[in-house]
């Protein structure tokens, strides 16, 4: 069985990001750049499965800039087996993601494609569920858990409140939350194997898809600041002032 | 032409997000409700004709959407479609499952978590967790929304007078099932829904101390939070945990006791209308965002806390 395995390129999640004063986005230059968590705990249940015995390839996918490339070989040292990089300038919208991921899926024919449940530079949480609509596939989001038997995808899901279990025939699209697993390091020997894992490039042309936006950003800016309020001294002091002056209690 | 937004409810209860969602919608036109489930529609439908705002109540009662499942339930919204300019829900579990697979089956670019209405094509949304805010103007013919509720007052409860009418099911995909449901038992409000919200950090030190939260939110009515790091070590079950991994919330009042106030943290309570933050490390980042600092050891703090609210 086949894995498909999407992986975006963002700002390093312990960079604290900075809007550029020209309000037209957020400054990327010189900004450390890593794999989407989300999409490492994915490549991490990818793996997973191979080690035992459910899945026999995992491909790893990116769509953008050249410089994906060094996502896909992260994703590869972690264990995927092969890389596909879709080049683009930018990095598309989710629809346009979706639709050049189902143009692969169509031709590489997984079983089940494991997604990250958002990126953490746009925060769309779109293309796994996006992708699955487009196939006509089952969708298995948020998922903590995920069993595979026979030919359905057992998938406990990050639900408001809890937890939902749901069934899945395959093919399907999981999308993985933070419980899932925890990703391991690659090993220096597992990098340099890596090295030697085949990358296929491709454009978005020749897929038959044109990634042009639907939304143009009028704006980038920041949040409004929030000042650092007072200390008090004591508890008594607290309640009074959350009675009194917040009127909140 | 009209704006239709899905309802999100549970046991025949109308999620408060929802009432958020309508009061986004009707910046945008006039609001149709749709209340899709099993045996619970009818009750959750008439909830739905009391909410201020809305003009019609669809309703559609089948074991199809019983558990609302993204498949069918996409399926429903795509029929519907062609009769609305907007197709809205709230950022629940359901809206963020269900929203995105309409928008490509209608072939449209879905705006996630809009936090503001500028007009009919441009809203304004949170990006990099919150750390900036995008305004964006969609080309497509017709929008897909979720809709960020601690953005959106929302609308009463009651008020409203709209008529229901019934609609026929979309039909079954036939590719996913419902196994089962372990929600978290609790008589406390929903921390997305709470006016007041209490979260415990790393400080709490195991999950038996949670028990001194308890009576403090029982006395508010407010929500039990948790930070990462007091998830992550196992103190409390995740559906607890408040940040940029987990919920996102802005209640009225929001008290984060024990803890530090890292960066994931901050960008899920960072709304709230009022802060206070109880810490004995006095160089605690949460003490640059907190209203209210009191720099003391929780665990003589928080039983005085709960003697001062029995007081008054």
């Amino acid at each position: 069985m086949k894995l498909l395995v999407p992986v975006k390129r963002v700002v390093d999640y312990n960079v604290k990001v900075r809007v550029k004063s020209d309000q037209t986005g957020v400054e990327l230059a010189g900004v450390k750049m890593a794999m989407n968590p989300f999409d490492e705990i994915a490549i991490e249940e990818a793996v997973r499965l191979k080690e035992k015995g459910v899945a026999t390839e995992i491909v790893a996918i990116s769509i953008g800039v050249t410089q994906c490339q060094e996502t896909i070989r992260t994703a590869l040292a972690m264990g995927a087996d092969r890389g596909i990089l879709v080049e683009t300038e930018a990095s598309p919208e989710p629809l346009a993601v979706a639709k050049i991921l189902k143009a692969i899926a169509e031709t590489e024919k997984p079983a089940l494609i494991i997604l990250g449940k958002q990126a953490i530079d746009d925060d769309m949480n779109a293309t796994g569920q996006m992708l699955a609509a487009l196939l006509g596939w089952p969708q298995g989001t948020f998922a903590s858990k995920l069993a595979i038997e026979g030919g359905t995808a057992t998938v406990t899901r990050e639900v408001d409140g809890g937890l939902e279990t749901i069934a899945l025939t395959l093919p399907a699209i999981v999308t993985a939350d933070l419980r899932l697993n925890e990703p391991r390091y690659a090993s220096l020997p597992n990098i340099m194997k890596a090295r030697k894992k085949p990358i296929a490039v491709m454009k978005p042309a020749d897929l038959g898809v044109d990634p042009a936006p639907r939304l143009t950003t009028v704006k980038v800016t920041e949040p409004p600041k929030r000042l650092a309020g007072k200390k008090v001294g004591s508890v008594a002091e607290l309640v009074e002032k959350l009675r009194n002056e917040a009127k909140v209690i | 032409m009209a704006v239709l937004v899905l309802i999100d409810h549970e046991k025949g209860l109308l999620k408060q997000p929802s009432r958020s969602a309508i009061a986004a919608a009707a910046k945008l036109g006039e609001v149709h409700a749709l209340v899709a489930g099993g045996e619970e529609a009818g009750a959750a439908a008439v909830a739905a004709t009391k909410l201020p705002g809305v003009a019609k109540v669809l309703k559609v009662e089948s074991a199809i959407y019983a558990h609302a499942l993204a498949e069918p339930l996409a399926a429903l919204l795509v029929t519907l479609a062609p009769g609305y300019t907007h197709l809205l829900a709230a950022s629940t579990a359901v809206g963020k499952n269900v929203m995105p697979r309409v928008a490509a089956l209608l072939d449209v670019q879905p705006i996630s978590d809009i936090a503001e209405v500028i007009d009919a094509d441009t809203f304004v949304r949170p990006i990099y967790a919150g750390n900036a805010l995008a305004t964006v103007k969609s080309s497509d013919a017709k929008k897909v929304i979720t809709v960020r509720a601690a953005s959106f007052d929302p609308v009463p409860a009651e008020g409203g007078a709209a008529p229901i009418e019934g609609i026929g099911d979309a039909g079954d995909t036939g590719v996913s099932r419902f196994v089962s449901a372990e929600l978290s038992k609790s008589e406390r409000p929903e921390l997305t829904a709470a006016r007041v919200v209490i979260s415990g950090g790393r400080g709490m030190q195991n999950g038996d101390n949670f028990a001194l939260i308890d009576p403090i939110a029982e006395k508010l009515g407010a929500a039990v939070g948790a930070s990462r790091a007091a998830v992550d070590a196992g103190f409390v079950p995740n559906d607890y945990q408040v940040g940029q991994t987990g919920k996102i919330v802005a209640p009225e009042l929001y008290v984060a006791i024990g803890i530090s106030g890292a960066i994931q943290h901050l960008a899920g309570m960072k709304d709230s209308k009022v802060i206070v933050a109880i810490n004995k490390d006095e160089e605690a980042p949460i003490f640059q965002v907190a209203d209210y600092g009191l720099v003391a050891d929780l665990f003589t703090a928080l039983p005085e806390l709960k003697a001062e609210l029995e007081r008054a």
